[in-house]
Formats: C-alpha cells, structure tokens, sequence
C-alpha cells in the first residue's frame, strides 16, 4: 500500500482521500443548511439552499449522505485512534502544544491525542445526529415518534451539531496551523521531514516497514 | 393569514421590534362547557368561513368526529363520557388553539414571521413564511398544531384574526345556538364567566371555575369547566401546562452561548495564528533528513 519516496511519505490513498473530502463537503453543507434554522441571526444561509423550505427539505438527505460517508471512514480509521499512555501525557502537556514546543512533547505516533479526542467525539456525535435526524425528519418520520421523544431529540441533536462544529473548527484550524498538513489530504502525500517531527513515532514504524 | 398590520407584539424568530404602534383591547373567546349541547355548528361555521373542508370518516362509537384535529380541522368537539359523584357526566369540549400569552409554538418556530403574536392577544400562523420542520408542534403544550400533507405548511385556529381585524366576532362565535361561546375583551370575558360561575356553584357544581392557565402566561380562549379542579376529565385537559422544559432549554440561552462559543473557537484560532504562530519544518530540520 505504502508507496514512500526519499522526500515524501505516503499518508492517505486515493480513496481514503475521496471518502474524506465527500464527508467535508456534506458536513460542511450540513452546518450551513442546519445552522440557518439554529439561530434568527443565521436564517440567512437559507438563501444558500434557495429559501426555507428547500433548506429544510435538503438538509437530512445531505445528512444521510454524510452518514454513509462517515462509516466509511470510521472503519478505515479506527484503529489508528486508540488512546495510549503517551496520549495522556500529551494532553497534560496541552500548553507546550498551544506554543509549539513540540520538542518537550511525548513521542507521538501516526496520530496525536488531540486527533485521536476528535475521531471519538465523532464517533460519539453523530451516529446521534444521524438517529435524532431521523426522529425529527418532517413530514416522513416524526410522526411515528412520541411527542417528547421528538423535543429530545431536537435538543441533543441541536446539542450534537454544536459538539461537533467547534470540533470541525479546531480540526480546519489544526490543519491550517501545522504547516504541510493539508497536503497530505490533497496528494496523499506528507514531506519526510513534517513526519519527523509531528509523528516520529510513526515515522520509526514507517523506516521499519510496518507502518499500518 | 397575515393582514398588513401595525398591532403585532412579536413574530417569530426575530429579534428586532415589530411594528406595534396601535393599541388594540386584549379579546378573548370564552368558551362555556357547561352550556354546551355538542351540536357543532362551530366546526361548521369554521369550515365554512375558512374555505376548508373535512373528509367524511368513520364512525367509531363517538360522537367525535373527525377524530383529532386536522390541517382542515382547526376547532373539534371532543366528547368524554365519565363518572362523577356516583353519575354518569358526559363532558363535551371545543378544542382548538388556545391563543397563549406565551406561545410554545411561536417560541420554538425557525423561520422569521411565519408565527405573529397580535397585541389583541391573537396567535396566528402566516403559512407563508413556514418552512414545514414542525417545530412548533414540539413547542405547543395544548397540542394543537397540523402539518398539512398538501402542502406541508402547519394550520390551526386563526380565532378568525381576518374578521375580528375589521371588527367582526370569530365565526364560530356567530354560529353558537346557546352562547355557550362569547367573545370580547378579555376582562369582559372574565367578568362574564364570574358571573356563570357564580351560578353553577349555587347549583352544586361547588368546584367551577374558569380555566385561563397561568402557566402559559393565561391563554385567549378560556373555559368555564363544571369541574374545575380536575381539567384533564375533559379529555385531557392540561392540568398546569407550561412550554416543556426541553423546548425552554433548546430555545433559550443556550443558543445564542453556543454561537458565542463557536465564534470564539474562530477568534481564538484567528489570535493563535497571529499571537504563536504557526508549527512549520524549519529549513535546518529539513536538511538534517538528507
Ligand atoms: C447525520 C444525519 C443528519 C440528519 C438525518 C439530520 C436531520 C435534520 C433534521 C430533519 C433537522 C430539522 C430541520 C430540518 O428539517 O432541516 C435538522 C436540524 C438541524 N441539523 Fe441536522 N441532520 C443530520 C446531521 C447534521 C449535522 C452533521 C449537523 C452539523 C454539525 C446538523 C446540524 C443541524 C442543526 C444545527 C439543525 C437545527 C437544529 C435547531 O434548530 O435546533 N445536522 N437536522
Ligand atoms: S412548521 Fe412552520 S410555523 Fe411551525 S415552526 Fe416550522 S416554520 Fe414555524
Ligand atoms: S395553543 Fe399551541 S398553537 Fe395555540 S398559541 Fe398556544 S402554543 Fe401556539
């Protein structure tokens, strides 16, 4: 699978990349068409989907959508995302990571701890999008619930979408601050260098070729 | 159904004052139980006025027909046969939007305008601006509300906002043979009921009363109930109802804390970037790899 090069390290294959980037765009539609009905002072974003009904009509197939997207990645991934006891001393250690001292930092390996909280909280939020989304969908599935199983579910789903969007706003903040990320979702690609430093865990595994 | 209007007290999900500059009286449709005969010449005159119009249904050993409200339905007789003090009662009761000083439905809606919450006390649905998510159905605590399978937009009792505009009684009003319904304004109103309270108690019925629920801020259609003590007798009846806690806290303070939060979370990436910096190979770093 690992197809490295003296300068670069292969991170993602051609269809761990699509499967993220069809997961970003419909999440990324998914905050927009869900927000416009989170807040007066966000209707606007209807306009984005032509008006409010049609936000309100689009916004769960789009969910599915991310859903289906999701799972895929969630089980390409998991394993990479296990907690370990470096992990723990990581985050004890979140202000040498705020200030980029990365070197006073346990070995992180192919993912840090603040990937690996984010992947969890994933895997806890939106399975529960998914089924309070199905629970409030008008006019095909609501009505089948109880009156207040509906409120519940309109609250933890409101509850689940903020969860998450700070996270997603971290996760696209973390990719623009830690230089020579983003590359690798875009040509699967990281420098030799880049793993060095942020993974050398994972980069002693990689030299000695077993690095998934 | 929305008139060009200068008497609106709030809409929903707006956040600016709406144009309120008239002063109209607060009215309300009072609404007497124990006058009642059950003849439905209100849900007629509803439909007629209205332009809607009811499926022939099924009967199903009840005088109660249709069997909830509906997108069509906007008020119901509901029937209740019961036993009390050792004899049978049959409790007949219009139901229908209660026109709530605090409206669960306005409260929860989504969309700017598509509740409007009159000064006379009047909630109606402009299904104009209504985007069909059917929040305002978790919202009402009376259960009112109906998503139309037409045209998903939501209908209910409009307390005939179009022709007490121009100064005319709801229709159902008009049609009532006994004046078990009265409309005015709402201290009329409670003085009226008062006054039939009075009398049912001088003739036993020791625990009538008026049912204007403070819980909801009091509502624009009150009943006068032979059993005041126990509303949920006449079909369910909400005893004390309140907006739920779940819709309070869903549509509270949290949002506008959560966009807050969210807002913050970009600052605070923004500052970081511009405060620390961002996590790059420095050039040795690179070259050391070589
Ligand atoms: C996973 C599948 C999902 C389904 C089936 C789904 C479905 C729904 C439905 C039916 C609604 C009601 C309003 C409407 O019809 O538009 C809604 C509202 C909303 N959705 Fe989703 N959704 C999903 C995922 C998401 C995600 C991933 C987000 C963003 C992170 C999100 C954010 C929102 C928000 C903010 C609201 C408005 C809630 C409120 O006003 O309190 N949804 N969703
Ligand atoms: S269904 Fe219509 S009236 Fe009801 S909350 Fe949604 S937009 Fe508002
Ligand atoms: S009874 Fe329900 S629909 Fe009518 S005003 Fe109150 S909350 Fe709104």
């Amino acid at each position: 699978m690992s197809t490295h090069s003296d300068k670069y390290i292969q991170r993602y294959n051609a269809q761990e990349r699509l499967n993220h980037w069809v997961t970003a765009i419909t999440f990324i539609l998914l905050i927009l068409s869900g927000f416009a009905l989170f807040h007066p002072a966000l209707f606007w974003l209807t306009n984005l989907f032509g008006g409010g009904p049609w936000t309100r009509i689009l916004h769960p197939y789009i969910g599915v959508v991310m859903f289906v997207s999701f799972s895929g990645l969630a089980l390409r991934f998991w394993h990479h995302n296990i907690l370990s006891k470096n992990d723990v001393q990581w985050l004890k250690q979140i202000p040498d990571v705020i200030q980029n001292h990365e070197d006073k930092l346990p070995e992180v390996d192919r993912y840090n701890a603040g990937q690996k909280l984010l992947f969890w909280t994933m895997i806890a939020t939106i399975p529960t999008l998914f089924v309070t989304g199905i629970i409030i969908w008008q006019p095909w599935f609501t009505p089948f619930f109880p009156r207040n199983l509906d409120r519940f579910a309109v609250l933890m789903h409101a509850l689940c979408a903020f969860v998450m969007s700070t996270g997603i706003i971290v996760h696209v903040y973390a990719a623009i601050w830690v230089k020579g990320t983003l590359r690798a979702m875009i040509r699967g690609t990281v420098e030799r260098a880049w793993v060095k430093k942020h993974h050398p865990g994972w980069y002693k595994r990689i030299v000695e070729g077993n690095d998934h | 159904m929305a008139l060009q209007s200068l008497d609106i007290w709030r809409r929903s999900a707006t956040t600016t004052p709406s144009p309120s500059q008239r002063e109209p009286i607060e009215v309300a449709k009072l609404i007497d139980v124990t006058k009642c005969i059950g003849c439905k010449a209100c849900q007629s005159a509803c439909q007629e006025w209205n332009d809607v119009r009811e499926e022939v249904g099924v009967n199903i050993g009840s005088y109660q027909n249709p069997h909830d409200l509906t997108a069509n339905s906007w008020t119901l007789m509901r029937f209740a046969e019961i036993e009390e003090n050792g004899h049978l009662e049959w409790l007949i009761r219009k139901d229908g939007c209660m026109h709530c000083a605090d409206p669960g439905c306005l409260k929860a809606c989504p969309s700017p305008g598509a509740i409007i919450q009159y000064k006379n006390g009047i909630v109606d649905f402009a299904e104009e601006n209504c985007i069909g998510c059917g929040y305002c159905i978790k919202g009402c605590p009376f259960n009112i509300p109906r998503l139309s399978k037409e045209d998903s937009k939501v209908y209910k009792c409009t307390l005939c906002s179009d022709r007490v505009a121009v100064g005319l009684e709801p229709a159902c009003i008009k049609a009532c043979p006994t004046q078990a319904l009265v409309f005015g304004s709402k201290e009329d109103m409670k003085d009226h009921a008062a006054e039939r309270i009075a009398e049912l108690k001088e003739r036993g019925f020791e625990n009538a009363g008026l049912y204007d629920p403070q819980g909801v801020g009091g509502t624009h259609v009150m009943y006068v109930l032979h059993h005041a003590d126990k509303p949920e007798l006449y079909n369910e009846l909400p005893r004390d109802p309140h907006i739920n806690p779940m819709v309070a806290v869903w549509k509270g303070i949290t949002k506008p804390l959560a966009l807050m939060a969210m807002a913050g979370a970009v600052l605070g990436g923004f500052f970081h970037y511009i405060g620390i910096g961002p996590n790059e190979v420095e050039e040795d770093e690179e070259e050391e790899k070589a």
